[in-house]
């Protein structure tokens, strides 16, 4: 299993976590997260959403994520795996995981994994809901803005 | 020359399709092929404030030149998670 994936399978947390924690005795701490769909969104209700990405940049958008990750916390190891295609309500989109020595490297590891995944990761979400439908917009997505990684390094380690 | 265009999300949908093959004049850049673009579809040209782009597979500048069969992506902004 790699570490980075973009795939229309359901996502595997256990499987993930085995992978990136399963096999080291020096790690004290993983942290995990899962995004889920959600029924509310924005005062609509969410019948369902598709998911698009542009598949090869978002892995390497992923990939990149995670250099910034290694250069922040050298030991702290993450897999981060990102759903497409359409999604039911409840099921996971994203599963991160973040293995480190101590707890507080693994969650600022992980939290930064998914605050940068929506920042710089070319992965849309098409919201169907009762009555429409609507492409959700967030951020233009620019790796080299150093502004937008330092938000992020800041939610990380707040 | 000739470049494929991929277009995402809404930028599909205007489009109506994802991807795209044109005859740019060469040289070109990334700004050249997007001007072809809306001078064809001039409804895509909202998103030039806040769309970002992509050469073969990797972000890139509007200012950047373009070669013969090249993959030139035009992405509205994100939203995975």
């Amino acid at each position: 299993m790699a570490a980075v994936a973009v795939t229309a399978d359901p996502l595997d947390l256990q499987a993930l976590t085995a992978e990136i924690a399963g096999s080291s005795t020096g790690d004290g701490a993983v942290a995990t997260f899962v995004g889920l769909v959600r029924e509310q969104n924005q005062g609509r209700r969410v019948s369902f959403l598709d998911y698009e990405a542009y598949e090869p940049l978002a892995v390497r958008a992923l990939n990149r994520i995670l250099d910034e990750a290694r250069d922040t916390w050298p030991t702290t190891r993450i897999g981060v795996h990102h759903r497409i295609g359409r999604l039911e309500l409840g099921e996971a989109s994203i599963v991160i995981v973040a293995a480190s020595a101590h707890r507080g490297d693994a969650f600022a590891a992980c939290r930064y994994t998914i605050e940068r995944v929506k920042q710089i990761v070319p992965i849309w979400k098409h919201e169907h809901f009762a009555g429409g439908d609507v492409w959700l917009e967030g951020a233009t997505a620019d790796p080299d803005d150093e502004a937008a990684r330092q938000a992020a390094l800041r939610i990380a380690c707040a | 020359m000739r470049v494929t265009v991929r277009l995402f999300a809404r930028l599909r949908d205007l489009a109506g399709s994802g991807e795209l093959v044109r005859d740019v004049p060469d040289p070109a850049t990334v700004q050249s092929v997007w001007r072809t673009l809306v001078a064809e579809m001039p409804a895509l040209q909202d998103y030039e404030r806040t769309m970002s782009v992509a050469v073969n597979a990797d972000y890139s500048k509007m200012t950047a030149p373009v070669s013969d069969g090249d993959e030139v992506a035009f992405l509205p902004p994100v939203s995975g998670g």
